[in-house]
């Protein structure tokens, strides 16, 4: 007979609301399911009423932290299905947006990664770290968030030219502290009792469940839409898709690592190779008919489709953000783990529930009152200070290694 | 379009066999594809488990003729988006469920019978996804009647 212990609905582990219902014996995992909803905003049927521009604006609020993979996502369908062919100087621009979104969005999970296996002063680093990058933004856009700086046809805005040794200086500064962290996260043996070998799942089931983005490339599936369907400057450029075989925890935390370096390196090109030049073109009407754009947002393929009847306002705008897919393979991941682990494979995913909701009804009457953060990330904690304790180690060796 | 992409939509054509009713192809990396709707579940579980494409998500739009379902499959390797087309007749659509091959489908279908009303038949679990619990049965909102 096994027990229910929800978890949520309001902010358990990464500060949105979902519910999650563990179903456990003692100490093991036995099913999952989950009930979302808590941030639907209906924004595919509110696409419907508004113009093509004015889209815009409401797709890059589908999500916080991806807030330019939508846009990028959406201008791409509305170009392919107007023909339109943005300027040079606007493909290198998105894709240096792309890139630096995706630098502190890793950074970001990387820090909460840290804070739910109790390595609290890597938590402050990596945020600390992240932080130059939303300076940036707020140089090239006016904003640390929702940069507004996708328009159909292009950018909204030029990256201006003092602002480039600004950008090349804080990704030069940020590299070489991307690798001692991850040499230390590799050496480490209380975060390899922690993430390795928790949270696995098959290729196989990969496959099955549809997984994208570094969820996918963890277990060794090399899919990535920069690489597959180029879109911005991404067929010019030179990058890896960084993928591992493993399945786990610890391989996702990798790729996202080693994927920040790449990042690094495609800043670097484009702002080598950035011509000069215009940053948008004249937008024609938009004619009938249907298009799909395609973006590698933090988390993965990000999948807009859109349908038009000529008018100014689309017929119809589906929207499939990476963590739709990803979410439910947490039946696969946390099935025969303990409650303590649940915490960090549920957040290995890197769950955006805005995004997806674009998740289940708390059950009063089975007992146990939910589980909210504090509990779980404490018996997250604990269990780190447990090893650390059987190992005869502490977080300041790591921090050492990390160059802390 | 390069060779590999040819041979590709030649092994989407085979595979389809006598299903596909009309073949599109809009650009290099965009093909659709127009299916009945008795044909759409053995076509797009073939290209899934034969062809080794992926499920992206399935969309839908209200039309005059039912309700359209789009369901989109990429060939990530040659970057192709396939997109199998068919049309749900109303005014209580219904159609197979492709969840039980593919299950990574599950949470959209469930999405499409909220906001659409389309019932997928062999569904293992189409409870709610994203609407409220207390939200009115019969009420599609995507439905362009509804909305």
């Amino acid at each position: 007979m096994s027990t229910i212990i929800p978890i949520g609905p309001y902010h358990p582990l990464l500060e949105e609301p979902e519910l999650f219902r563990l179903h456990v014996e003692g100490e093991r995992i036995v099913g999952i399911d989950a009930r979302l909803g808590y941030n639907h905003r209906g924004i595919e049927r509110l696409a419907q009423d508004k113009t093509y521009d004015q889209v815009l604006f409401l797709v890059e609020r589908v999500c916080g932290i991806c807030s330019t993979s939508h846009p990028i996502a959406f201008c791409n369908a509305v170009e392919s299905l107007a023909g339109i062919q943005i300027p040079e100087r606007a493909a290198y621009i998105r894709t240096i947006v792309a890139e630096l979104e995706r630098l502190h969005s890793h950074m970001l999970w990387l820090g909460l990664a840290g804070h739910y296996i109790g390595y609290h002063t890597l938590w402050m680093w990596a945020w600390r770290y992240r932080e130059p990058v939303l300076n940036l933004f707020e140089l090239i856009s006016g904003n640390r968030q929702s940069y507004a700086m996708m328009k159909i046809g292009g950018v909204r805005q030029d990256i201006a030219d003092d602002a480039v040794p600004a950008i090349r200086k804080t990704v030069d500064e940020l590299e070489p502290k991307l690798e001692m962290l991850l040499g230390a996260a590799m050496d480490d043996p209380v975060i390899a009792a922690r993430l390795k070998g928790i949270g696995t799942i098959s290729r196989e089931d990969a496959v099955r469940y549809c997984l994208v983005g570094p969820t996918a490339r963890s277990v060794g599936i090399d899919i990535d839409i920069r690489c597959d369907a180029p879109y911005a400057a991404y067929g010019w450029l030179d990058f890896n898709v960084i993928t591992r075989p493993e399945g786990d925890v610890l391989a996702v935390t990798v790729v996202r690592i080693l994927e920040m370096l790449e990042s690094a390196k495609i800043i670097r090109q484009c702002l080598q190779r950035m011509p000069k030049g215009p940053v948008a073109v004249e937008v024609p009407e938009i004619p009938p008919g249907e298009g799909i754009g395609v973006e590698e947002a933090p988390r993965g393929e990000c999948f807009h489709y859109v349908r038009s009847d000529g008018g100014n306002m689309p017929v119809r705008v589906k929207i499939r953000a990476p963590s739709f897919v990803n979410v439910p393979s947490f039946k696969a991941r946390t099935v025969g783990a303990t409650i303590s682990d649940a915490v960090i494979i549920l957040a290995s995913v890197d769950p955006c529930y805005s995004c997806t909701e674009r998740m289940i009804a708390l059950d009063q009457a089975t007992g146990h009152g939910p589980l909210d953060s504090t509990d779980l990330v404490a018996l997250s904690q604990e269990k780190t200070a447990r090893i650390m304790r059987e190992l005869g180690r502490s977080e300041e060796d790591f921090l050492r290694r990390a160059g802390i | 379009m390069s060779e590999a992409t040819k041979g590709l939509i030649e092994q989407v054509k085979e595979a389809l066999g006598g299903k596909a009713a009309e073949f599109q192809l809009e650009s290099p990396s965009r093909l659709y594809v127009a299916v009945a709707r008795e044909d759409a579940r053995e076509a797009v579980e073939g290209l899934f488990r034969n062809l080794g494409a992926r499920l992206v998500t399935i969309s839908s739009v209200d039309t005059r003729p039912g309700i359209e379902l789009l369901y989109h499959l990429a060939f990530d390797r040659a970057g192709l988006v396939c997109t199998v087309r068919t049309i749900v007749p109303g005014p209580s659509p219904e159609i197979e469920s492709i969840t039980p091959a593919i299950p990574g489908a599950e949470w959209v279908e469930r999405e499409i019978h909220e906001l659409m009303g389309v019932d997928f038949l062999n569904h293992p679990n189409l409870a709610s996804l994203i609407l409220a619990d207390d939200w009115p049965e019969g009420s599609y909102p995507l439905r362009r009647s509804d909305g």
